[in-house]
């Protein structure tokens, strides 16, 4: 299979109305008209490729891929465009890119990849042809997530677009000036030819830009080079996130029409019908337009939310029963004990065979065997699952906050039956993801509902709706037995776990010198729906092998991070993170009793982290006072956004560990709101000193999600450290009654 | 009818006097900066201000408002737009990530400081720990609070 094909990426420019216009061609037979009716803004402005517009006054916007959730991609994004393009950053504002299939990048990236010659990174090619490629034949690759924007939109498409750019002006000033090219130097968007003492700016030069070719492939810059790369640049959204300005999903308005609002209610076991509701109260309640049985879910359309909330919590509905009926998380957890049971010591799907495991345990010194559980998480972002619909004349738009905005358009329109085309997803700013919008089933609901009144609607869920109506990370059991030798080096590693969703490798442990290794996977199913939340299979598989490692250096009577140290002598990256977070925390220097120290290292999207955390205990209850963690992400772009990223990580992950248990009764969720899902708060949150380590500048790691998963296995190793009692079950709280 | 000023200016309403004074200000007056987070005083994402102490606007009704003065996020700025101290301490802090709590966020430390103008970290515990952020800034909330704190000293 030739898997970088070239399939046209850079192509020629559209002249319209005197205006000259120029954009990259994504693909052949590329839509630009359509573009730079959706991009280009007013008079003046040039559309010089489809991820930079120059206007003449000499602004730069770069047109971002991605939503903004708080992960900081737009500023990054941004400048890494023009770092390449050697623009002023104090013209530079950023746009969110329209959802169009013209930016639909893992593509753009395969191609740019193609013409580029680059080494393409190894871990592209499993993410393009696996996943990407199944999603790629829906035509609806729009993606944030995966912790991927800066390494591959970022690396792949803006640095590209901001050095051809460049390259065009450059070529323009020079055919004015009649000067070699090679002579004219870009900086802080003005162009200058020293020895005629000529001087422009990018804006006077984009139309004659435009008319030059179009590079292939531009010089990119070397890490010595960079100017903006690398430096912690405020983020560009924050001042309209201190005002009240900045627009979320749920602060949508439809221009010139007056919204109604929606409440909904799907039945509390998944895959249930609503047979019947009763209408008798709610019908007569203040503001109430239209209560609608949907069949899978009940809505009420009111003047106001609140009142349709009101009037929805009056109405009795009655659900079908389901297979799910009766299941509870006790029983759940027996039917993963028994997938356990019934793949036995050999049983399962091998994920990693490596030596003879089993024989290697028979034959070992010492034995260890350990099990641990994690429970169902939801996401809990701050912003309600919302979205605003208008159907009308056979079209649909959409106003809300989704990370896939290109498959929200697809779900709606085929919701709808509809074409895509005649579908229109306006992206607003997301309070909050996780992973949780990654789903389209809010925008369906909300055009549903849109088609049924006819008018246009703002959907919201209350957040009763919100934790009972998720995509959960999913329950899991995993079992250990680990065999070391007569020194305490591990020998053999036998694994075993019941849920495996990706990404691939993430009960991996092939950093560590562990000869015999055995990992399998032997499924169990559940009712409930899985989602990816923040880290996705690393949140569950972080904590397992961290804390069996942990086990381990335990059983063999040395320090863990000594233990561990040893075992990295073929992953140098890994060991030098190891070491500097260690430094960090001051490993070894006495602590006061009843204070413990916790180490894990875990590399999750392309990024290596190791974490200490710091546990005191308070009133026979852990409190996690400190948390060093040291990264290497090869290479940052933005340590202070970086920095952000990996606190925001750890606090996630904190109250993952610390609280998150959803579980089940009768098959239905049993918490609600933040009274019974409960969260880390200020008075929780400790000190997080972050460092990292650039440790190649050529491929870079993702930075929202890797500071989860070692996390949860630092605390409970330092839980242990403190008091001796091992966590074996998450949440730690429950075992803290 | 319901007779209230919000952010200096007088407002007449007409709703219903349960309606929570937080979707008066969303969808009667069309300020969006507060916001709905869990709709039972628990996460602290639609604080506001009611004759300057801090509420919980998803449970509050705006007949408690009638008579009296809302300060919103919109109106935390002065008259000229000028930053309150803390929306500068937040910016140079780089504080918000997604930001969806950040405007309950600094209405709780506005109202802080306006009473404890040197808050402690147990002050600021007491006093933030009923707004919740997903993102985890709350670091980042507490460094911003002590720099404002410290620059209105001076």
């Amino acid at each position: 299979m030739n898997k970088w094909s070239r399939r046209g990426f850079i192509g020629a420019g559209v002249l319209t109305g005197g205006a000259l216009v120029v954009g990259v061609a994504i693909r052949p037979g590329n839509a630009i008209d359509k573009l730079r009716g959706s991009v280009a803004g007013g008079e003046g402005e040039q559309l010089v490729n489809a991820w930079v517009k120059i206007d003449r006054d000499n602004t730069v916007t770069a047109i971002v891929p991605h939503c903004e959730m708080g992960q900081g991609a737009h500023t990054t994004l941004a400048q890494m465009l023009a770092d390449e393009l050697d623009a002023d950053w104090a013209k530079v504002s950023v746009m969110q890119a329209p959802a169009d299939g013209n930016y639909v990048v893992p593509d753009a990236a395969r191609d740019f990849v193609a013409a580029w010659s680059l080494d393409a990174p190894k871990w592209l090619e499993p993410t393009y042809n696996g996943l990407f490629t199944q999603i790629s034949k829906l035509g609806d690759v729009l993606v944030t997530g995966g912790s991927s924007s800066v390494r591959t939109t970022g690396q792949h498409t803006m640095r590209l677009a901001g050095a051809a750019a460049r390259q065009m002006l450059v070529a323009a000033a020079a055919a004015r000036w009649n000067v070699p090219a090679s002579e004219i130097v870009a900086e802080n968007s003005m162009l200058v030819h020293k020895a005629s003492n000529k001087r422009g700016t990018f804006g006077e030069f984009a139309e004659a830009a435009s008319q030059e070719s179009m590079p292939q492939t531009p010089p990119l810059k070397d890490v010595s080079q960079y100017k903006l790369m690398g430096k912690g640049l405020q983020r560009l959204d924050i001042p309209a996130k201190v005002n009240g300005e900045a627009l979320f999903g749920i602060d949508a308005q439809v221009p010139g029409q007056k919204l109604k609002y929606v409440a909904v209610k799907a039945p509390p076991v998944p895959g249930a019908k609503v047979e019947a509701i009763n209408t008798a109260t709610a019908k007569t309640m203040p503001g109430v337009r239209q209560i609608l049985n949907m069949g899978d879910f009940v809505a009420v359309v009111a003047d106001g939310y609140w009142q349709a909330q009101m009037a929805l919590n009056m109405v009795e509905p009655r659900y079908s029963r389901t297979d799910g009926d009766g299941l509870d998380s006790a029983n759940l957890s027996a039917r993963f004990a028994k997938a356990l049971d019934d793949a036995g010591d050999t049983g399962g799907t091998s994920l990693a065979k490596e030596g003879d495991a089993p024989g290697a345990l028979a034959g070992a010194a010492k034995k260890v065997v350990a099990e641990y559980k994690v429970p169902f998480v939801a996401h809990a972002a701050m912003e309600p699952i919302n979205c605003t619909a208008w159907v009308h004349d056979g079209k649909c738009e959409i106003w809300t906050s989704t990370q896939v905005p290109l498959m929200a358009r697809s779900a709606v329109a085929k919701a709808l039956e509809i074409s895509n085309d005649d579908v229109t997803v306006n992206q607003l700013y997301l309070g909050g993801a996780f992973g949780r919008r990654l789903e389209s089933d809010y925008p369906v609901q909300a055009a549903r509902v849109a088609k049924a009144t006819g008018y246009p609607i703002k959907m919201i869920w209350s957040r009763e709706e919100d934790t009972r109506q998720d995509f959960y990370r999913p329950a899991d059991t995993s079992r250990f037995s680990g065999g070391l030798d007569g020194s305490g080096k591990p020998v053999s590693w036998n694994n075993a776990f019941t849920q495996l969703n990706g990404p691939d490798g993430s009960w991996d442990v092939a950093h560590y010198d562990i000869p015999n290794r055995s990992i399998r996977h032997a499924p169990a199913d559940m009712h409930l729906r899985f989602g990816s939340l923040r880290s996705v299979d690393h949140s569950q598989q972080g904590f397992f092998v961290e804390s069996f490692i942990d086990e381990l250096a335990h059983a063999a009577g040395q320090d863990p991070f000594e233990y561990r140290r040893a075992l990295l002598s073929k992953s140098p990256r890994h060991k030098a993170v190891l070491e500097k977070v260690a430094q960090m925390a001051g490993w070894g220097t006495p602590l006061p009793e009843g204070t413990g120290r916790g180490i894990a290292l875990v590399k999750s999207f392309g990024t290596i982290v190791a974490e200490v955390a710091e546990v005191t205990l308070q009133d026979g209850k852990p409190r996690v006072t400190k948390v060093w963690c040291c990264a290497d992400a090869g290479y940052v772009m933005n340590p202070d956004g970086f920095a952000a990223q990996m606190e925001g990580g750890i606090i996630y992950g904190l109250t993952t560990a610390l609280y998150s248990g959803i579980t089940l009764k009768d098959g239905s969720v049993e918490q609600s709101n933040f009274h019974d899902y409960q969260m880390v708060r200020m008075e929780d949150a400790p000190a997080v000193m972050v460092d990292v380590i650039n440790g190649d500048s050529k491929v870079l790691g993702g930075a929202g999600e890797p500071s989860l998963p070692p996390l949860a296995p630092a605390v409970t190793n330092a839980i242990f450290a403190a008091t001796g009692k091992r966590i074996r079950e998450l949440p730690i709280a429950k075992n803290f009654t | 009818m319901i007779q209230t000023t919000v952010n200096g200016k007088p407002q007449k309403l007409d709703v219903d006097p349960a309606t929570p004074i937080l979707w008066v200000l969303r969808e009667q007056l069309g300020m969006t900066g507060t916001k709905f987070g869990c709709g039972v005083a628990q996460c602290g994402a639609c604080t506001a201000h009611l004759d300057g102490q801090p509420i919980r606007s998803c449970s509050t009704p705006i007949s408690e408002a009638d008579g009296r003065q809302i300060t919103t996020i919109e109106g935390l700025a002065g008259p000229e737009g000028a930053l309150h101290p803390l929306q500068q301490a937040w910016i140079d802090a780089q504080v918000p990530q997604c930001g969806y709590c950040q405007s309950g966020q600094l209405m709780s430390a506005a109202a802080l400081l306006r009473d404890t103008p040197k808050p402690s970290d147990e002050q600021i515990d007491a006093a933030m720990s009923g707004n919740i952020c997903r993102c985890g800034t709350y670091e980042r909330i507490r460094k911003a609070i002590k720099a404002a704190a410290s620059g209105t000293e001076r």
